[in-house]
């Protein structure tokens, strides 16, 4: 992950017109769906408050809780991993792949396989891993990066997808119509999830009462994934514990509304361990840290482990709408990214992601889990500062301001002198006058006037 | 109705017009407004951009300033957003500061506020002839939730006609330094909200924060476009 200097990759997004126009109808058709949707249901804060105190109760309690679900799952015939990190998880993954002498494995769309890189990481050990969500298949088969959590090619259009399909599937008559698209990819995948022997997914829910496993989807691959395979495999972050199976209850309302716009997801499944003579006959848990417990250990910013990967922030973001998701340069795209990579990762990644936002609050809004998200940036703003990082103005033009503010006098006396200051473009006033005319600058000053009115 | 002015270092040093505008808006009302001298700025850009340590003296001040007075009125939606949302979490562990501000947070009104809530007042007795629309900041619109209040107030200014703005709710890429840190996606969301006021129909953009208008004037005169921006307090003063 390298997430250094969002200005410059978000100003070379920016210049790409078509990528803007894709963007904007791509997240306003997304975000009309969610609001009619969400409008419909009266108890919508009510389910927004049960989510984030779910959430949070699971934060609290997570080592009990992580355990349990260990229990429930042995009982139910599967294998539990702990993986401190991506290096283990993916050594892990390979291993059993190793053990079942398998040279290919499908896979379900899982943002945490993509966090540590696994399929990087399993074609080194020989194996090659087919995503199979549609999405995910043409950003892989593009050899290009997801740009969205739900979306992942939302930055493509049907032109570009049918060019990436006729090269990979070598069709050059293929049409650029979403049927053909869509059949042509069913073609590819059917050969492939009927011969797999291996899958891997990720997790939206884990029930630790139950051990229960739960993925959420639209379009039945992997539903495929999970089921056809003699080996399951899933990595799964361990925030995505829950307490109790009733908890799915509200999870399983908020996630699709926020997500897709819809009232259910066409595919939900749930599995807990093995079933004997029924889906896969081995199943591995990988519990993955990377970074979490970290995360945890901050008050303020550990509300970001909340994140059900609904993308809903990313939706509304003026920002995120603009620039697109590979500006952020990481697989958290979007509001939730620019809280969660630099603390998941460390500061030193991603610093210039807590200032890629105007603060304008409707990540906050329309987040069903509530999590405060302009708070966690401003967190992380001070976090960074404090350990001697990039300030905006530079540390001591703020420290010159505050210095100013606390005196009366000194501010009225500054104020004087910023006046003629204010006409120079020096400065910050250089990025302002790129695209702004400069304010006109009065020649007396509020003070001045209260004074002499007497 | 006895009122401190909470000015704003903003509007002090760029946009004098917007607090001379709310002194005599009150006083026409038949309220007394006093102007406590010590004040200078909530802290907000400091806290805002990371640094804490500076905008905990800023915020004493602002505490100690304000504690005699019954209620405080500013001009400056994000300002007293502040000193509501962000006061209280900059003191967590400090017991008498928490109860400082617990105390003095809710008589920090914004103009709107003050008018429609405390005053129970929405026509002033304005009159300006414009075709205008209402741009409603973050900090007024997601922070304050200051909902319909000041379209009541533009709704009662005679020969004011307001047009619809589409996606009115939307950042205008102000955002602090968020402007100049991030200046192109800044540009770019500008760009789009003079669109959308351009295809308003309207000549004139009105808002409760002088730092977004400044930020739109500017764009608007950088692009040439017939568009001019001023404060809500300075439309309820026109006559």
């Amino acid at each position: 992950v390298s997430a250094d200097g969002f200005p410059e990759r978000a100003e070379r997004a920016l210049a790409d017109r078509q990528l803007r126009a894709n963007l904007g109808h791509a997240t306003a058709t997304i975000r009309r769906k969610r609001d009619a949707v969400v409008g419909e249901l009266p108890e919508w804060e009510a389910l927004r408050d049960a989510g984030a105190a779910i959430k949070d109760a699971a934060l609290a309690d997570l080592p009990r809780l992580l355990e349990e679900l260990e229990v429930r799952v042995v009982k139910a015939g599967g294998v539990v991993h702990w993986a401190r990190d991506g290096r283990e998880a993916c050594e892990i993954v390979a291993s059993i792949a190793r053990t079942h002498e398998v040279d290919e494995v499908v896979k379900v769309k899982s943002l945490a396989t993509d966090e540590i890189g696994l399929n990087e990481a399993l074609a080194t050990a020989g194996v090659s891993a087919v995503e199979t969500d549609l999405a995910e298949l043409i950003v892989q088969l593009a050899h290009d990066r997801p740009s969205h959590i739900v979306v992942p090619a939302i930055h493509l259009n049907r032109n570009e997808i049918r060019d990436v399909f006729a090269a990979s599937f070598a069709d050059e008559r293929l049409e650029a119509v979403p049927e053909a698209l869509a059949e042509a990819a069913r073609i590819h995948l059917r050969e492939k999830l009927l011969s797999a022997r291996m899958a891997v997914s990720g997790a939206n829910f884990a029930v630790a009462e139950t051990g229960t496993i739960c993925v959420v989807e639209s379009e039945g691959n992997g539903r495929f994934c999970l089921t056809l395979p003699d080996v399951l495999v899933t990595v799964m972050g361990i925030e995505k514990v829950v307490p109790t199976f009733r908890d799915l209850e509200v999870m399983l309302q908020l996630l699709p509304r926020s997500a897709t716009g819809e009232r259910m997801n066409p595919y939900t499944s749930l599995w807990h361990g093995v079933t004997p003579n029924d889906g896969p006959q081995e199943f591995h848990l990988v519990l993955l840290d990377n970074g979490r417990t970290s995360v945890l250990a901050d008050e303020v910013g550990r509300a970001a482990l909340r994140c059900i990967r609904c993308a809903a922030c990313l939706n509304v973001c003026p920002v995120y709408e603009r620039t697109g998701g590979h500006a952020y340069g990481s697989v958290y795209p979007g509001p939730i990214g620019a809280i969660l990579t630099p603390q998941l990762h460390g500061l030193q990644q991603g610093r210039t992601l807590p200032w890629a936002s105007s603060l304008c609050g409707a990540c906050y809004e329309v987040c069903p889990v509530k999590i405060d998200i302009p708070r966690i940036l401003v967190h992380l703003r001070q976090r960074i500062v404090e350990d001697g990082g990039a300030g905006v103005l530079g540390p001591a033009g703020m420290k010159a301001a505050a210095f100013v503010f606390r005196g009366s006098r000194r501010f009225r006396l500054a104020q004087r002198l910023a006046r003629p200051l204010l006409r120079l473009p020096v400065g910050p006033l250089r990025g302002w006058l790129r695209s702004r005319a400069a304010p006109s600058i009065p020649e007396h000053g509020f003070r001045d006037w209260w004074t002499r009115r007497g | 109705v006895r009122v401190a002015l909470f000015a704003a270092c903003f509007n002090e040093l760029l946009f004098p017009e917007t607090p001379r505008a709310v002194v005599e808006l009150l006083e026409r009302l038949g309220h007394t407004v006093e102007f406590p001298e010590a004040q200078t700025c909530c802290g907000q850009m400091h806290a805002n951009s990371g640094y804490r340590r500076e905008a905990m003296p800023l915020l004493r001040r602002f505490v100690a300033t304000f504690e005699p007075y019954e209620a405080i009125v500013s001009p400056s939606a994000s300002c007293v957003g502040m000193v509501r949302e962000s006061y209280p979490r900059l003191v967590e562990g400090d017991r008498e500061l928490s109860a400082a501000v617990a105390e003095l947070a809710p008589r920090v009104y914004e103009l709107t506020e003050l008018l429609v809530d405390v005053l129970g007042v929405e026509d002033v007795g304005a009159r300006l002839e414009a075709r205008a629309v209402y741009h409603p900041t973050c900090h007024s619109l997601r922070g304050l939730r200051l909902g319909d209040r000041p379209l009541r107030l533009l709704r009662a200014v005679r020969d004011l006609e307001l047009a619809e703005l589409p996606r009115a709710d939307e950042c205008c890429g102000f955002g602090g330094t968020f402007a100049v840190k991030n200046a192109a996606v800044s540009t770019a969301m500008l760009e789009d909200k003079l669109a959308d006021v351009s295809a308003s129909g309207a000549q004139l953009v009105v808002a409760v924060d002088n730092s977004c208008l400044m930020h739109i004037g500017g764009g608007a005169r950088h692009a040439r476009l017939p568009i001019e921006t001023r404060h809500l307090a300075e439309i309820l003063v026109s006559r």
